[in-house]
């Protein structure tokens, strides 16, 4: 009977213990958003809002950019370990190097950026140059992302496809990649989050200024919004600047408007995300429409 | 090995002429010298414990195997009198040899995108000859008045036995004139398993069908020919009454009075 009730508070007391950690995860983020975003808050001003204007544009085209390099380069990256590699050493060799990609500090990267995508090419600082950058840390995740999801389908799927006299190219594009649609979705969250919160790697390449002029859209003027070969000072590069080399009197207070902000996009693009992966599902499984 | 049916079969009957074919995987054979013939409007089923080849045959005759590494082929399999290893085009084959699983397998699209799939890859993209194309297959396989009212619904909230008819429906889009069906009702209920079989002998009539099967009542309530596999050889094949009723080798009497299996 003893080992019966030391069996039972064991199992509460580890119950109560996985419980604990997930709450805690859970209220670390909702306290780390209420304390930033509240001092964001207190300080904001209009002039401060209207100052980071540009920046929060210059994020979320960046951000764009990064996403389309990355899913253009890494999708078809992923079809190929997961459809079309042999068990082999070239597929370890190419897995290890996607793998050793994901493990490289920022900070390298976006020195490396700054070597091939400014200095070879005699560019002035330039978004390009950094949505490349931040593609080349996000590569690894949407190669592994893409690899994973298409593995993880039922076989049926393949074997159906195939059996109906479809080829390897219409049974991957009509029938694979659909069915694997919400979770590369999550993987571009993922790699969109990556993006979001990027200094180091845009430092050297992005460029920490920022000069638009709202009223021009000649493509080729460096003050085009649309512009991505112009110097583009995103959020987050921004609080790193007025946290350490700005001048101002209120540049604290404007790292955490800016902090506060960037808190926001982040949240509110991963409700979305999250929300439209969702609907794909929920139509796939036939129960969104009740 | 035993002799054929009932005599030689005539060229125009002759769907499939399988001669001496030997399948490795690696250094396994599973497949030993099969010679067997398929005639056309008959069920033929392939019947024999686990591991006996039955299933590797039947993905052979439309090349599903072609993927599976490591498989290699000797001999000759003649569809309709051509070589499928040498004269015919592996996704031509697959136009007029369709396949059923033994896992319903309807893709994540709508029910119409399903029965669709087949002529879209094909290249069909006129929308009312695809509307008829689906409806005429889902009345083939007797479920268009469960379905015609959410055709634009996801298959996969089907059940079991609808999916299982839908994924033959969606065969039967792609126009084949053979169908092969590996173990269709071993997922399924009784009810779902009657449904298929009734309606594979409604199909008979304008298809040629082979069919694997654990199941011997099912392979004698419905097939015309039984073969009898066991360990990579086709022990003995006939009509399916004879072969039940009076089985003349001494492994498939033992096999289908239930001694081992």
């Amino acid at each position: 009977m003893g080992d019966l009730a030391q069996k039972k508070a064991m199992d509460r007391f580890m119950s109560l213990l996985f419980t604990a950690g997930a709450a805690g995860s859970a209220i670390l983020l909702f306290a780390f958003i209420l304390d930033v975003v509240g001092q964001g808050l207190g300080a904001l001003t209009s002039d401060i809002l209207l100052s980071l204007r540009d920046m929060f544009f210059n994020t979320l085209y960046l951000v764009f950019l990064a996403l389309v390099i990355s899913a253009l380069w890494g999708i078809p990256a992923g079809i190929y370990l997961a459809e079309y590699a042999q068990d082999g050493k070239l597929t370890n060799w190419v897995r290890m190097a996607v793998e050793t990609l994901s493990s490289l500090p920022s900070i390298v990267v976006g020195l490396f950026g700054y070597l091939v995508f400014i200095v070879m090419t005699r560019s002035q600082w330039n978004l390009m140059a950094g949505a490349l950058s931040v593609s080349i840390l996000t590569l690894p995740l949407m190669v592994s992302v893409t690899e994973n999801a298409l593995k993880d389908l039922p076989p049926e799927y393949t074997l159906g496809s195939l059996g109906l006299g479809a080829s390897k190219w219409q049974t991957i594009w009509n029938v694979l990649l659909p069915a694997c649609l919400p979770r590369i979705m999550t993987g571009l969250i993922l790699a969109a989050g990556r993006g979001f919160g990027e200094a180091a790697a845009l430092m050297f390449t992005a460029g920490m200024s920022t000069d638009i002029d709202w009223g021009n859209w000649d493509l080729s003027s460096t003050t085009c919004p649309l512009n991505p070969f112009r110097p583009g000072e995103t959020l987050a590069l921004h609080v790193w600047v007025m946290r350490t080399e700005a001048l101002s009197p209120d540049a604290a207070k404007i790292a955490g408007v800016t902090s506060a902000i960037l808190m926001l996009v982040v949240v509110l693009f991963n409700v979305l995300a999250r929300y439209i992966s969702w609907r794909l599902e929920k139509k796939m499984e036939g129960t969104a429409d009740e | 090995m035993s002799e054929q049916g009932n005599g030689p079969v005539s060229p125009e009957t002759l769907v499939f002429d399988v001669q001496h074919l030997d399948l490795f995987y690696g250094k396994h054979q599973a497949l030993k010298d099969i010679n067997m013939q398929v005639k056309r409007n008959e069920i033929t089923a392939l019947i024999g414990p686990s591991g006996c080849g039955k299933s590797t045959l039947l993905k052979t005759l439309n090349r599903m195997n072609d993927w599976v590494s490591g498989c290699r082929v000797e001999g000759k399999i003649l569809f309709e009198g051509k070589d499928i290893f040498k004269e015919v085009d592996p996704l031509a084959l697959r136009y007029r040899v369709g396949m059923v699983f033994q896992q319903p397998s309807p893709f994540p699209k709508s029910i119409f995108d399903n029965v669709a799939y087949g002529p879209r890859v094909q290249g069909i993209t006129n929308k009312a000859q695809l509307a008829e194309v689906v409806e005429k297959s889902l009345r083939q396989a007797a479920i268009w008045d469960e379905l015609k009212d959410r055709l634009d619904k996801s298959a996969l909230g089907l059940s079991g036995g609808q999916q299982q008819r839908l994924c033959i429906a969606r065969t039967l889009a792609a126009q084949p004139s053979v169908i092969l069906m590996d173990e269709p009702t071993s997922a399924l209920d009784p009810i779902s398993t009657q449904k298929i079989e009734d309606l594979a002998l409604e199909l008979k009539k304008d298809y040629t069908i082979v069919i694997v099967t654990h199941n011997m009542q099912q392979a004698s309530r419905i097939s015309d020919k039984t073969a009898f596999f066991y360990l990579g050889e086709l022990v003995e094949m006939n009509d399916t009454e004879t072969l039940f009723t009076n089985p003349s080798e001494p492994r498939t009497e033992s096999y289908i009075t239930g001694r081992f299996g």
